[in-house]
């Protein structure tokens, strides 16, 4: 017995050591590019007091950005729950020719840099846009961009539960005479139901802060196509690092509670499984 | 659930209109406006001193953050996987921060770090060390970006394989160091490799915090997505293009690369 319990226990001991050194390491990389500077963010915020905090969260302007952002953010996410979900619906259950190009491109807009994908929508729908469509500067245009960017999110979200969602419970409720709204509402909805929520939570979630595609094709008209980030940028710009910590603040609350809320979905998913 | 032929094919029509309008056209078009004045034209835009001072200094920052957050990457999913340490939970939840906070953000928070007013600023500017404005913010903003994929690729591949191997080594006698280079990591190369490709692309292409802590200095501290605005706002745009198309072209391998890993990634294979 004790032969075999000694070197296992020498091992755990050993494993650990290596295991606290590397975990701590990591830790302490952790803390110091992500969690010091974002530190600095909110005690930056309150450099001039609790006032002077409120004072610039709620200027017209920036209440103005915060409302358009969430409002477009919402937007996006809605589109991409129809359209995400639609899309890998026909990449899992369609056949046609070159399906499998159109699936790999689908993370283009992961891989393409952001700025690129706003001049890429600005030849299209700018002013000198071959099918006439000229969005450029309207609000139209920046929930375009926010669509572009956050593609991938739902599809690649639904997709794997549409492969692995059995399709006997289907056959079994057409055989019963249910008809094909009958099953999609009662059987496939209910499966997909996480996956489309939390890949439309991500998508909103990389909508609030998203800066680079938005910021050639929307024009940063204060009051009308500025959103959060861009305003930022500019309180940034005009040596205000005060206000735009502040501002700041209020975006990394509401990324933190998406996160949160995408996390609870996770486990709510993992629950629907079983 | 079985569709009829007629809703089979408008669920199609839809689906691949939507992806042709927001997607591929798009796309396309800027290959199309790139080289519709021939390829002398854009071989002299992407050829131009500062169009190769950019290149270089993204290939630079890009290949100082992929190592880093490479090791961290591995290092901190083994300890996730692995592990069964007190907080485990919350820096999990913090790891992937850097995908939810607006790029902005964390230029700025770089800033009032880095900064001449920041809280190390001050001391690092008497060591005679600049960080914002100079190659040191670039590369801590890419680094900040771009933290969480390694990560989020290979723990649950950690996960998958399981630690049945790892621990028979160890029973053999094989040493931590030993353990990890000759059963772990061969088990999450291609996790690993994913991962990498996915850094690369987005090093590559972080544009806004890298537009807060850069100062934009054509020809210092200028990377290429900075280059395409830049050159955009001065009615450039046939330099825009080339730089994009450019740019374009390393997303399209990107995308190449992660095509190829997936199913291997996906077997685990050993």
């Amino acid at each position: 017995m004790s032969a075999i319990a000694a070197p296992s226990s020498v091992r755990s001991a050993r494993r650990s050591h290596s295991g606290a050194l590397g975990l701590g390491l990591s830790t302490l990389w952790l803390s110091i590019i992500v969690l010091l500077p974002l530190s600095a963010v909110v005690a930056h915020s309150l450099d001039g007091g609790i006032g002077a905090f409120w004072d610039a969260v709620t200027s017209r302007q920036a209440l103005a950005a915060l409302r358009f952002t969430v409002l477009v953010s919402l937007a996006t996410a809605l589109v991409n729950v129809a359209g995400g979900t639609l899309i890998a619906w026909v990449l899992v259950r369609d056949r046609f020719p070159g399906k499998r190009i159109v699936n790999a491109l689908i993370d283009l807009p992961f891989a393409l840099p952001t700025i690129v994908a706003g001049l890429v929508l600005l030849t299209l729908y700018g002013q000198r846009s071959p099918l006439g469509i000229d969005i450029a500067y309207t609000q139209m245009a920046v929930v375009v961009a926010l669509l572009f960017v956050t593609l991938p999110f739902v599809i690649r979200s639904v997709q794997p539960v549409l492969i692995e969602l059995d399709r006997e419970m289907e056959e079994a409720a057409l055989s019963l005479g249910a008809r094909n709204a009958t099953i999609f509402r009662r059987i496939v909805a209910p499966n997909l139901v996480p996956a489309i929520l939390s890949g439309a939570a991500l998508a909103f979630a990389r909508a609030i802060g998203e800066f680079g595609s938005i910021v050639l094709i929307s024009g940063n008209i204060p009051f009308h196509t500025q959103v959060s980030s861009v305003y930022v940028f500019k309180l940034i710009e005009s040596d205000a690092p005060t206000s735009a910590a502040a501002v700041s603040t209020v975006l990394l609350v509401v990324s933190l509670l998406v996160l949160l809320a995408i996390r609870g979905l996770g486990r709510w998913g993992a629950r629907h499984d079983r | 659930m079985t569709v009829d032929r007629r809703w089979q094919l408008g669920l199609r029509a839809v689906a691949l209109a939507y992806l042709a309008l927001l997607l591929f056209v798009p796309v396309a078009l800027i290959f199309y406006r790139t080289f519709e004045h021939g390829l002398g034209a854009v071989w002299e835009s992407i050829t131009t001193p500062a169009a190769i001072h950019a290149f270089q200094l993204t290939l630079e920052v890009t290949l100082i953050a992929v190592p880093l957050n490479t090791v961290f990457g591995i290092v901190m999913a083994i300890a996730l996987a692995r592990g069964d340490w007190r907080g485990k939970g919350l820096v999990n939840a913090l790891i992937d921060l850097p995908f939810a906070v607006s790029p902005i953000v964390i230029g700025l928070s770089l800033v009032l770090v880095y900064g001449v007013h920041g809280w190390l600023g001050g001391a690092l500017a008497d060591a005679g060390v600049q960080v914002i404005f100079s190659l040191p913010g670039i590369v801590l903003a890419t680094i900040f970006v771009s933290l969480p994929f390694v990560v989020r690729e290979v723990t649950p591949v950690l996960k998958e394989v399981g630690d049945d191997q790892e621990q028979a080594a160890a029973t053999l006698g094989a040493g931590a160091w030993t353990t990890f280079r000759r059963i772990t990591l061969p088990s999450i190369r291609w996790g690993v490799a994913y991962g990498v490709v996915l850094s690369v692309a987005r090093c590559i292409g972080e544009f806004g915090a890298v537009s807060v802590v850069s100062g934009k200095i054509s020809g210092q501290t200028e990377t290429l997505t900075l280059l395409v605005e830049k050159r955009f706002s001065n009615f450039d745009l046939a330099g825009a293009y080339a730089a994009s198309a450019l740019l374009a072209l390393i997303a399209l391998a990107t995308l190449l690369a992660m095509t190829a890993i997936k199913p291997r990634r996906e077997e685990g294979d050993a």
